[in-house]
This record gives C-alpha cells, structure tokens and sequence, in this order.
C-alpha cells in the first residue's frame, strides 16, 4: 500500500516539477496516439461511412472483418508493422522502423478498425429514411452525408474515444516497433514496463498515474463535447 | 387535363427492388394545384411510386417529366428535388432546435440567415408552434414533431409535396387538426400535393383525385365520388369499403333498368348489359337500409329482401349489421336510430336499397 501511495506522490512530484524527461515521455505519448487517433479517425470515418451507406456483394463479411478488427491484439499489429518496416520488408525502404513514425503507424493500425467499427454502427443506427428525408431537403449527397454524420454524432465522439484510448494504452506494438529509445521513442506505456522490469516500481506507477490522468482528461474534453448541453 | 397543367408527369415508370418488380406504371400525371391521394393495401408500391417520382429511388425504365421537362442528369435530379417537399410517417427531425430543423432545406439552398430567419418564422407561425422555435425536437410530443417536419417542408415553398402517411401514427384529435391546417395551407398556397394513406376519409377529404395501387400498377384514378361509388373491380370495390359485392347474372334489360338474378332472388339496379352476363352487384353499407318490420310493410324501394342477421360490429358512431339475404349484405345503421330496439344476430330484418346505389361491375370472373 505504501508503495502505491509513494508512487502516487511521485507522479505529481515529476510532474509539477517539470521532469523534463517524464514531461517529454508525456507529451510524446500525447503526440503519438494524437496523430495516430487523427489518422484513424479521417479512415475509420469516411471509410465507415461509405461502408454503412452502401450495398455491395460481401458487405457483411467486411463489416465481420472491422469488427474483428477491433478487436485486434496490438502486439500482432506490432509485428506485422515490424515485418513490413524491417530492412529487407516490403517497406524497407522508408527506414522508419524504430521512430515513432513506426509506432503513429502501429497505432493508426489499431485504432482504425475500432473506429471505422463504431461508425458503421452507428449510420446504421440511425432511422432508415433519415437519408431520404435528407435528400427530400434538396441536400446534394456530400450534404447529406454531413446531415446523417451530425446526427450520429454523440456514438461517433464516442469512436474517437475509444480509439484513442485503445492506442494510449497499448504497449506491445509500439515496444516492437519504437523500441522505446530513451529521449526519442520512449512513451508513457513502454516506459512503465521498463521501469517496472527494472525493480523501480515507485516510478513505474507514476507514469501509470500519468498515463491514467492523460486519457481522463483527453477523455473528459471529449464528453464535455459530447454532452454538451442540448436546447432545451 | 391538358398537358400545359401537368405538373409531373411519369412515363413507363419499372421499378425492381432486390429482384421482385415493385411498380409498373405506364402513365402518370399530377396537375398543377392538384391533391392526389394513393391508396391501396401495405406492399401495393405507394410508397415506392412517391419516392420514384421525388427521385428518391431510381426506376429501371422509364423517365418522369417537370413541368414538361425530362429530369435526367444529376444537375436536372437535384435542381427537381429544391422544387419539391416531401414528408414521411415518421418526423425524421434532426437533433437540433425546432428553429434549426425549419431552417435546415434552406441552409442546404445557401439562402441568406436573415432570410431563413424570416422563413422559419412565417413557416411556423403557419403551424402555430413559434412558441416552440427553441425547443429541442428531441423533446416534442407526436403532434408537435409531425407540425415541425411538415413546416420544414413547407419553408422551402415547394411547388409539390408528398406526404407518404404523415398523419397514420397520430391520435384523432391531432391528426384532425394538423390535417385541417394542412389542407388550409396547401389550398391557400396552391402547391400540388401527392398523399399516400389508409384513411378513407382523409383521401375522401383532401382529394381531388384518388388513384388505387395495387401490386405496382395503378388498378383506377378518377375522382373521389367515381372511385367510391364505381369502383373498377371487385378488388377496388371491397378497398374503398363497397363491401357487398354480390355475383349476378343479367335476366333482363329494360329501358336503362337492368334485373339481376342473384342466390335469393333478383337484385334492380341501373345498367345497360345483355341478359346472360354474369356481373358483380357493389351496394356500399351506407346506402342500404334496414327494417324491423315485415318485407311488405318495409321501405318502399326497389330492392327489397328479407335476411336475418349475422353479425353486428361497432364502427365508429354507426352499428355494421351484416346480413344474409340469401347473400352477405352489410349495413351502416346510426345508433340513435335504433336507440330502444334491440338488434341481435338471428333476428329476422328486411333489407332495402335503392336501384341505383347498385354499382354493376362486369369483366370478371
């Protein structure tokens, strides 16, 4: 118990005193699993979208397929992005493996179908003819898409939500892929696991503090967004 | 009509959904200020006609016309489409304020906000809900919501409007309110209306013209009165409610009066058929009488037969007695009239209607 407490006064020691490391670590964190949350958001939306919107042959194998996707272990996306990136990989060429480059692309990865996942469910959610009805209203197709993605709002924050907390969190894939390189691809997750392989468990739970306190607040500015107060 | 007042006009209109044909509709019109109600049973393609001709679901064959002109070309599709409204069962609101809903065909027009404001006020003080402008259409009762979606139709000023059931869900007060400012509305601004609904007297109301679907084709179109006294066959027959619809054969043809001889006797009714044709009798339970007394003492008119009843239904303010006269035969009674007399099945009634309440339907079988 006393471990945890000296832990948790730790963490906001290194914080509020401006560790440069812990700070850098932080904001790398930060920077990271933003991008990669941006990237599978721009993805995982327009493609979900597209997806809900749309009949073809084999769309609910697809949509089997995100769905699975959401569920898939970061330490296979590691791996697979490793084997792409290493040097004799099919994207070798780039020689991005090692960087955090490497580990925005793992996360992307991971949080994409999760996603995409979420917005298929909820355009689909929405009233059947609320397309039609869109387009009754004169709305030209990208209008409309922009109606029914208003509409779905609330379950698609919701995605980003989860998305980006599936890629904070995660810490397979960005070990394998980052190598977690003290100053350049070391984040809050990879350095948790260090410094608690190393014995320092005071530290290792203040970067657990840290990380926890990072995606609440994330987390909270998105739900003040979600939930902003509607008319009455 | 001629072509000049035709609104909308559709030709050789197919549409398959999935892989069953959903409509086939050689001709269409809609004229200029012109109510137009479809009818028909659930699956008859009504509503996939109204979203064919808003261009809402493309048909495999066939081209609809605006005002004379060919829609065809996405620019032609979407141009049509600010020119038209259309409302569904359900509101469909978004979830933004009541104004913000209102505002919403005009903001996707790019029309100025002091001119939306304008609009959205004037459309809603036409469906007296400005008290709720800033309201959250999540928090709006049946009636409310279906006021908005339909002032949201009507703040583009449409030239037409399709109404796929939009009173089908609502409680009678509020259907009859809404209903009568509606039909305000529509006759003051003089916009074309297509209403889909189950309602007989709505479409007997609001009509100018009713058209009967059935099985993707149009089975008849004529006025109201044409449509609910002379139905084309036996199916438009027992759907406009004519439910007696009694098989014949013609015995004799004098002077524009037709005797038809029917199980249980010979059935006078106004025609022009040989003898031997077999035809179908269509009297409407409104226009048929009954009497407690005996068949002599009864109603002097043309068609009178003794029965005994078999049932008696509730409908509204009226009683439905079916009878057997040796066929089946129904009656509207009002409860007032026969406040004090005991009506039960297996009491023996005389049943009489008049010669020319019967409606000859021929060419079936």
């Amino acid at each position: 118990m006393e471990l945890i407490l000296d832990g948790i006064i730790k963490a906001f020691q290194l914080f509020f005193t401006f560790n440069p490391e812990v700070l850098g670590i932080t904001w790398l964190s930060l920077k990271i699993s933003g991008i990669a949350t941006l990237i599978s958001v721009l993805i995982g939306i327009s493609t979900g979208t597209i997806v809900a919107l749309n009949k073809f042959p084999g769309k609910r194998f697809l949509v089997s397929v995100i769905n699975t996707g959401m569920g898939l272990p970061p330490v296979v996306v590691g791996l697979f992005v490793m084997i792409f990136l290493w040097r004799n990989g099919p994207l070798g060429f780039l020689g991005i493996l090692y960087t955090p480059a490497a580990m925005i692309i793992a996360q992307a990865t991971i949080a994409t179908p999760i996603v995409m996942g979420i917005t298929i469910a909820a355009i689909q959610n929405l009233p059947a003819k609320l397309g039609l009805q869109i387009l009754s209203l004169g709305a030209t197709r990208l209008q409309m898409i922009g109606f029914l993605l208003r509409e779905a709002r609330l379950p698609l924050l919701a995605a980003i939500m989860a998305g980006f907390g599936g890629v904070i969190s995660e810490v397979g894939a960005s070990i394998m892929v980052g190598g977690n390189i003290k100053g350049y691809s070391r984040v809050l997750t990879t350095a948790t696991v260090m410094e608690s392989g190393m014995g320092n468990f005071d530290m290792a739970i203040a970067l657990g503090v840290i990380l926890v306190l990072l995606t609440f607040l994330v987390n909270y500015l998105l739900t003040i967004i979600q939930q902003r107060e509607r008319p009455r | 009509m001629n072509r000049a007042s035709r609104l909308i006009e559709a030709e050789n209109l197919k549409v398959v959904r999935g892989r069953v044909n959903v409509l086939d509709i050689p001709s269409f019109y809609l004229g200029d200020h012109e109510i137009l109600s479809l009818i028909g049973p659930n699956g008859s393609g009504k509503s996939s006609l109204l979203l064919t001709l808003s261009c809402l679901l493309k048909p495999v064959t066939g081209q609809i016309l605006f005002r004379g002109r060919v829609i065809g070309s996405n620019q032609e599709t979407l141009d049509y489409r600010r020119r038209i409204a259309m409302v569904f069962q359900e509101p469909l609101l978004f979830d933004t304020t009541v104004f913000n809903n209102v505002a919403s065909g005009l903001k996707i027009r790019g029309i100025p906000r002091k001119e939306i404001r304008i609009r959205v006020m004037e459309s809603l003080e036409r469906f007296s809900i400005s008290h709720l402008a800033d309201r959250s259409a999540r928090k709006l009762s049946g009636g409310e919501s279906q006021r908005v979606s339909l002032a949201r139709a009507l703040a583009t000023n449409p030239e037409v409007i399709f109404l796929d059931e939009p009173f089908a869900a609502l409680d009678p007060p509020t259907r009859n309110s809404i209903i009568n400012d509606m039909e305000k509305i529509i006759r003051e601004t003089g916009i074309s209306a297509v209403l889909i609904t189950h309602d007989e007297s709505e479409a007997l109301r609001l009509s100018d013209r009713i058209m009967v679907i059935n099985e993707g084709r149009i089975v008849q179109s004529g006025s109201p009165p044409e449509v609910m006294n002379r139905p084309a066959n036996r199916f438009v027959a027992q759907f406009v409610g004519m439910e007696s619809v009694i098989p014949g054969i013609v015995l004799e043809n004098k002077d524009g009066t037709v005797l038809i001889s029917v199980n249980g006797g010979a059935i006078e009714a106004i025609g022009n058929l040989p003898p031997g044709e077999m035809v179908f009798c269509g009297i409407r339970p409104e226009n048929v009488d009954i009497d407690i007394r005996s068949t002599k003492q009864s109603i002097n008119c043309g068609n009178v037969f003794p029965g005994k009843i078999t049932g008696i239904i509730s409908v509204g303010p009226f009683l439905k007695i079916t009878m057997d006269c040796g066929f089946p035969l129904a009656a509207y009674v009002n409860r007032r009239t026969f406040h004090g007399i005991k009506l039960t099945p297996g009491e023996q009634i005389a049943a009489s209607f008049k010669a020319d309440a019967v409606h000859l339907i021929t060419g079936e079988k």
